[in-house]
């Protein structure tokens, strides 16, 4: 299990291989999945030019954990990882790669689904949109899952 | 000791500040450190609230040498 706050741009697909590639229980794995979210052009009806994310040092990382922890609790998962950007963020960049491994789908996809979700409304992270000649704070997430 | 006070992101520019320290005395809580850091501002409807980093709401009691953060709803992900 490994949750890391990244400042810097990452490749989430070369992460999650490299992720895999460490692991001990290669052999049981029958299901990885996961979920890759970037930076759009345009939020709310306005062009969006780049993004800063700010989190709370200390919190932001306990928080993730405590998501692995309680995905890894109720799905027998073999493993999870999960990478957030802060920071400046451009326009295609990756934002948050969640990656879980399990023997079978249902496990790896429902517990991906249940720590992204967890995450994007829960987690301590804060953004800061730029647009064209002004800057706005992003309100609040919605939630993902269809009415 | 005292209660250390962090604001985030919208709130901590809407407070000029990202951290503060409110003195301590038994009995105090959660909404008493917030008045205080924030001499008598409204406190916001979706205002969320740590202490010690774990989600917390506003009628807890604190402990000497708490932390207790005040930030806006989270958006990341």
């Amino acid at each position: 299990m490994q949750v890391q706050i990244r400042a810097e741009p990452f490749d989430p697909h070369a992460e999650m291989g490299r992720y895999q590639a460490g692991l001990q229980s290669r052999g049981a794995m029958g299901a990885a999945a996961s979920f890759i979210g970037m930076l759009r052009d345009h939020n709310e009806g306005a062009a969006v030019r780049e993004m800063q994310l700010e989190h709370y040092p200390g919190m932001t990382e306990k928080h993730l954990l405590d998501i692995c922890s309680a995905a890894m609790s109720r799905w027998p998962l073999i493993d999870c990882l999960v990478l957030h950007r802060t920071g400046r963020i451009r326009i295609g960049e990756t934002i948050v790669l969640v990656a879980t491994w399990a023997a079978h789908r249902g496990d790896a996809m429902d517990a991906c689904r249940f720590i992204i979700e967890d995450l994007k409304l829960r987690a301590p992270f804060w953004k800061k949109e730029r647009l064209e000649g002004s800057e706005r704070w992003v309100e609040k997430n919605t939630s993902g899952y269809s009415l | 000791m005292a209660i250390t006070v962090k604001f985030f992101a919208r709130l901590r520019e809407e407070v000029g500040r990202a951290d503060d320290v409110v003195a301590f005395e038994p009995g105090l809580s959660v909404t008493d450190v917030w008045r205080s850091a924030t001499h008598g501002r409204a406190m916001p409807e979706s205002l969320l609230v740590a202490v010690n980093m774990a989600y917390a709401r506003g009628d807890v009691e604190l402990r000497d040498g708490d932390e207790v953060a005040f930030f806006p709803p989270v958006t990341g992900g």
